[in-house]
Formats: structure tokens, sequence, C-alpha cells
């Protein structure tokens, strides 16, 4: 057979030509427009009504586009345009980029500002909001936070999970109809969660604030969130392991829970702290049923419990130079707690994807 | 041979075992879990604030009036919420016109032009920026956004304020329904970035290449192809990220001046949204007034459960046509 094929000779030192990889040439033309933009952005400023850095930013991001677009103005029209859409929907995601950046950095800046040792450790019993930053500090909030928000999980994070394996395993009748519905719930907006169980548990059950009226009013906002990661998850353990597992003559019960969860156990986990992540932040349905409470305390029935984002909001409503600058280090602390739990969630999932 | 004649078929066990039924019967139990809260909701509100809805009845969506009264016959309570539903409705439609076209933008980005190994950053920061809490964009939006919103708003008002919507009573322009408004466009981007992320993502891949073959340009195979595929998933998501910003709360609250009279005037600064009402009247409520916020939930929660429905019909319908 080999004999048939005509002989090809590769040249001795032949490197592989690479078309798509960008010649110095265009390197240079990007690097040029950027340039040119950003002086052109800056000549603007200088005379127009434009003024510092974010109107630098401004002017820049409204000219580069063009300018890019003339680059290529020998090769017609459509490369024209063609380059400016991909210039501007650049330029667009950097007009979108800005405001992320400046939320956290802002929040870092001037939360560093309230913080010292004892901030983690300390609560605001003996102190009032105004006192110096270097007294009181959040331990109150950063427990009642804990506390709320694993209680919420232990209710959320299984009824999620079993929603999952109801629409993903089960296959019952109604799954279409449970899907649509986890959907709807997960655009309860949080305050109506926080009216529904006031007006339930705080009303008629407890009689008071407390925790727990918080963790049911969170667990209604986390439930979706889990459900539907977990239904994403579960879908990914492939058909030939069930078959393989009611093969072997095990029941549905024992396929479910010795091998499709075992298979995806690290996917679910990140189902769980997705949950977790996206309620830690709540503070409307707070407002409403844990509220706010200056004294550390792990009593969660008996009277309201702080946490992290009603202690923002509460400093925040003093308004006092020292409340804020409080305001902004609790917002520091809860905004590295989701952070943390968004990257654990991450990085659990993305070992389970090697895995398999 | 005789056996080959004795050979019966064994019997087969067909159907579920008492495990399994079990099993069953406790996952579907748990999987009614969300419709069963969906109606409590429903219902508890009703219940609570059925009185309202009797004292009042349409006059309480359509009237302008917060007044819990004196408690006696000479000041009658009153309650109408027509100013914050037409807030919420003004402040939603602000950030979607101003959400749509940057998450379409940043969508095709991510997906078109990022090189891959910088995509899985940008689309963790998009899912990093989702999980940011309401009250850390409230407080942003408070101290850093609105003094710039201020500023444009100011330049809105000097060059288009012959156009009716940018008029304003008097020159002042802080907490306004514009900058409430560019906050909740902010805070609706990620979701609605990458439901259209999704979407794009999946446009087939074949007719991409075809367009190229043809000669077409990078503008010209996302005209003709990922946009109108996607078309469908960018309603949904743009509805999922209204259902957001209909609800709410803690950031509309800090950058919105609640004020009691339908306005359209979005640079003014006056407005509200249902569920910022809530959380203001919320700690000093009389028991009827309670009543009267729990009705307003009632419209929110049914306001935003038709939108989140519509929304993921759509999305479900354009994931099933791909």
């Amino acid at each position: 057979m080999n004999d048939m094929i005509p002989a090809f000779e590769v040249p001795p030192h032949a490197e592989p030509r690479r078309p798509w990889r960008q010649t110095g040439r265009t390197v240079l033309l990007n690097g040029g427009v950027v340039v040119v933009s950003g002086s052109l952005g800056a000549l603007i400023v200088a005379t127009t009504g434009l003024v510092g850095l974010l109107g630098w930013f401004v002017a820049t991001i409204l000219v580069l586009p063009p300018i890019a677009g003339a680059v290529e103005a020998k090769r017609g029209v459509r490369a024209v345009t063609s380059r400016i859409v991909g210039a501007s929907v650049l330029m667009m995601f950097v007009s979108v980029a800005l405001p992320w950046v400046s939320i956290i950095w802002t929040v870092i800046s001037r939360g560093a500002k309230a913080f010292y040792n004892g901030f983690l450790t300390t609560d605001m019993l003996v102190n009032s909001a105004d006192d110096p930053l270097n007294l009181g500090g959040a331990s109150h909030a950063i427990i009642g936070t804990l506390l709320i928000v694993v209680m919420a999980s232990l209710l959320a994070v299984p009824l999620g999970i079993v929603t999952a394996i109801y629409i993903v395993e089960v296959r019952g009748r109604a799954a279409r109809y449970v899907r649509f519905f986890t959907q709807a719930m997960s655009g309860v907006p949080s305050i109506v969660a926080g009216l529904f169980i006031y007006a339930t548990v705080v009303v008629a059950v407890t009689h008071k604030f407390n925790a727990v009226a918080g963790a049911l009013a969170l667990s209604i906002l986390m439930l979706p969130t889990v459900a539907r990661t977990a239904e994403e998850v579960l879908k990914v353990v492939s058909d030939d392991l069930r078959s393989a597992s009611y093969a072997l003559g095990a029941t549905q019960l024992s396929t479910t829970w010795r091998v499709v969860i075992p298979t995806v156990r690290s996917g679910l986990i990140t189902s769980a702290v997705l949950g977790v992540a996206r309620v830690a932040g709540e503070t409307a349905p707070l407002l409403l049923t844990s509220q706010y409470f200056v004294k550390f305390t792990t009593n969660v029935i008996d009277g309201p419990m702080a946490s992290l984002p009603t202690y923002v909001f509460a400093n925040l409503g003093v308004g006092s130079e020292n409340s804020v600058a409080r305001a902004w280090a609790g917002s520091t602390v809860l905004l590295a707690l989701i952070f943390i739990l968004f990257i654990t969630a991450r990085l659990i999932g993305g070992r389970n994807k090697k895995v398999r | 041979m005789g056996v080959e004649a004795e050979v019966t078929p064994r019997r087969l066990t067909v159907g579920r075992t008492r495990s399994d039924k079990v099993f069953r019967g406790v996952m579907s139990l748990g999987g009614f879990t969300s419709l069963v809260v969906l109606g409590l909701i429903a219902a508890f509100l009703l219940f609570r604030g059925f009185e309202i809805f009797r004292d009042f009845g349409l006059s309480f969506i359509t009237s302008s009036m917060w007044d819990a009264g004196s408690g006696d016959a000479t000041a009658p309570a009153r309650f109408g919420v027509a100013p914050m539903l037409v807030g919420t409705i003004v402040t939603s439609l602000i950030a979607l016109v101003v959400a749509v076209p940057f998450a379409v933008g940043v969508a095709l980005f991510f997906e078109y032009y990022v090189p891959p190994f910088m995509k899985n950053v940008f689309v963790s920061m998009l899912d990093l920026m989702a999980a940011v809490p309401s009250v850390v964009y409230g407080i942003w939006g408070y101290s850093v956004l609105m003094p710039h919103a201020v500023g444009w708003s100011k330049s809105l008002n000097h060059w288009f304020g012959w156009f009716p919507l940018f008029r304003v009573p008097a020159p002042i322009f802080e907490r306004s329904p514009f900058i409430a408004g560019l906050l909740l466009a902010l805070m609706i981007l990620p979701i609605t970035t990458s439901v259209a992320r999704e979407v794009y993502s999946q446009a087939p891949r074949d007719q991409i290449d075809a367009t190229y073959g043809l000669g077409a340009t990078k503008w010209g195979a996302i005209r003709t192809v990922v946009l109108p595929f996607g078309k469908g998933g960018l309603v949904g998501g743009a509805m999922l990220g209204l259902g957001r910003a209909l609800g709410e709360t803690i950031a509309v609250y800090l950058v919105l001046n609640l004020v009691f009279k339908v306005n359209l005037q979005v640079l003014a600064s006056a407005g509200g949204n249902v569920a910022s009402l809530i959380a203001t009247r919320f700690g000093e409520a009389s028991p009827y007034e309670l009543k009267a916020l729990m009705a307003a939930g009632l419209v929110l929660f049914m306001l935003t459960l038709v939108v989140n429905m519509v929304a993921s019909t759509i999305v479900a319908r354009s994931r099933r046509s791909s």
C-alpha cells in the first residue's frame, strides 16, 4: 500500500505554519490603536467638559472603535464594520468591568479603615456605632450570619437535592411542572419571602423576631438555587452507569444512593455552596425576621440576632462617619465570606470534572 | 430428552420493589416543596391582606395614598400603591434598557472574542458579581455611583430637558429613579449576560464555519447566525433580570427617595418601589398598615411570578429548539 502514495518530501527544518497566529504587524497595529485612542481621549478631556480619570475612560471608550475600524479602511466596508463591532464589544466589557472593579476596590479600601485586631472578635454591646473605630466589632454579626446560614442550609440543601432527584432520577409525571415551579420560585422577591415568614412564623408561632425565622426565609430563597444546580449536576451522570446498576439487579433506591450520588458528590457540594453564597448576603428578608441585635448571642429562638447584612444596614442607617466606616468593614467581611464560598465551590466543582 | 418439555419460563417480577415505591414517594413529596411553598406564600399574603382588598378594592392598586390614619373615624387610613407600582416598573425598565445592550455585547465578547484560556476567568468573574449582595451594591451605589450619576443627570437634563421624561420640577438630582435604574442595571447584568452567553455558546458551529467559508467577517457570522439563534434566550435572560429588578429592596431603598406621588420624570428625586416601601414602613407599621404591606407584597409577588414564569418558559423553549 505504502508505495502507491507518491513520496512527499518534507524539508528538513520546516516550521509548521500557523496562520491563526497574531503577526507582529497586527500586534503593533492594535497597540497603536489603543495608544492613539488613549491620547485622543486625553485631548478630549483637556478641551471639553469631560473631566478626570472617568472622563478620560469614557472618551477613550467612545473613540476607540472608530479608530480601530479606520485601520481596516482599505479592506472594505464589511471589514471596517466587523472591526468596529469587535472593538465596541471589547469596550462594552471594559465599561462594565469598570464599576465591578470599583465595587470590589471601594469595599476593600474603605473597609480597611475600620479594621483593627478586635473587629472580628468583639460585639457592639458596650459600644455605640459612633465610637472610635478601635472599639467594638462585628463578631455578633459574623456568628449570626454563620448560624442563620447553616440552619437555612440544613433545610434547603436536602430539599433542593431531593427536588433535583425527583426531576432527574424519579422522572415522575409532574417532573416538568416541578422544574417549572422551582424556576418560578427562584424569582420570589427576597422581601416577599421575609414577609411570608413574618406572617406565618413570627406572628403566629414565635411571637418575636428570631434567627430560626430568618433561616426559614433564607431557605425559601436558597432552595431553587440548590435544586437547579443539583439538577444540572445529576444530569451529567451517564445513563450507562444507571443501566449497569439496574442490570446487576439494583433497585432505583440503591442505584441513586450508591451509584449516582457518589459519582457527583462534589458537584452536589458545589450546589450547596452556591446556594449558601446566594443567600448569605440577603438583607431584606432578615430585616423582617431576625432583625438586628448588638450582642453576641447564639440563642436562635429567643429574640433578634445580628447578621452581616443587617449589621451593614444598621450602621449605614446611623449615618455618622464612624458608623459608615463600620458598614464598609462589614461589607468587606461579607464580600470576603461570599468570595471564599464561591472559590470553594469552583475548586470542588473543578475537581469533579477532572475525576469524571 | 424430557427435560426441555419441563422448562417453563422463569417468573419475572415486574413493577417496583417496596423500597423503590417508598423512595419514589418520598422524593415526589420533596419535589413538590417548591409548589407548596409558592402556594403557601400566595395564600398567606392573601389571607393577611384580604381585609385591605375588601376595604379598598381596586383603588389599592390605582390610587396614590399611603396614610395610616389616626386609628379613629376622623382620619381613616387610606392605602394605594400606584406610585410604588409605577416606580417599580419605571426603575426596572430603565435597568433593562441600560443592561440588555451591554449584556449582548459582553456575552458576545466572552463567547467569540476572548481567547479560550481567559474565558473561564471572565465567566467566573460574571458568576462572582452575580453573588455580590444587594446591600453591597446599595452602599456602593449610594457613595460612589450617585455623585457621578448626579453629574450625568444634570447633563441629560441640560441637553435633553425638552423631552418630558427628562424634565425636573426642581434642580435636585440625588436619589432619582434614573440612578436607581442604573444601579439595578449593574445588578441584573450578570444574570442577563450569563443566560445570553450560554445561549450564544450553543449557536451551531457548522453554520458559523459555513458563513466564514462564504467569506463572511466575524460580525457577519454573528449577525446572521448567532444573534438570530440567541434571540429567545436573550429575551428570557432579560426577563429573568427584570424579575430580579422588580423585587430588589435594599439597593433601591438606599438610592431612591420614597415619595408617594406617581412620578415619571426619571431624573427627579422622587420615586420608590413596592419592595422598598415594605422595608421602609415595616418597622413602625400599625396592625392595619401591616395588612396593607402584606397586600402590597402579594401584588409584588404576583407581578414577579408572572414575569419569571414567562421568562423561564421562553428560556426553556429556546433551549429545547437548540
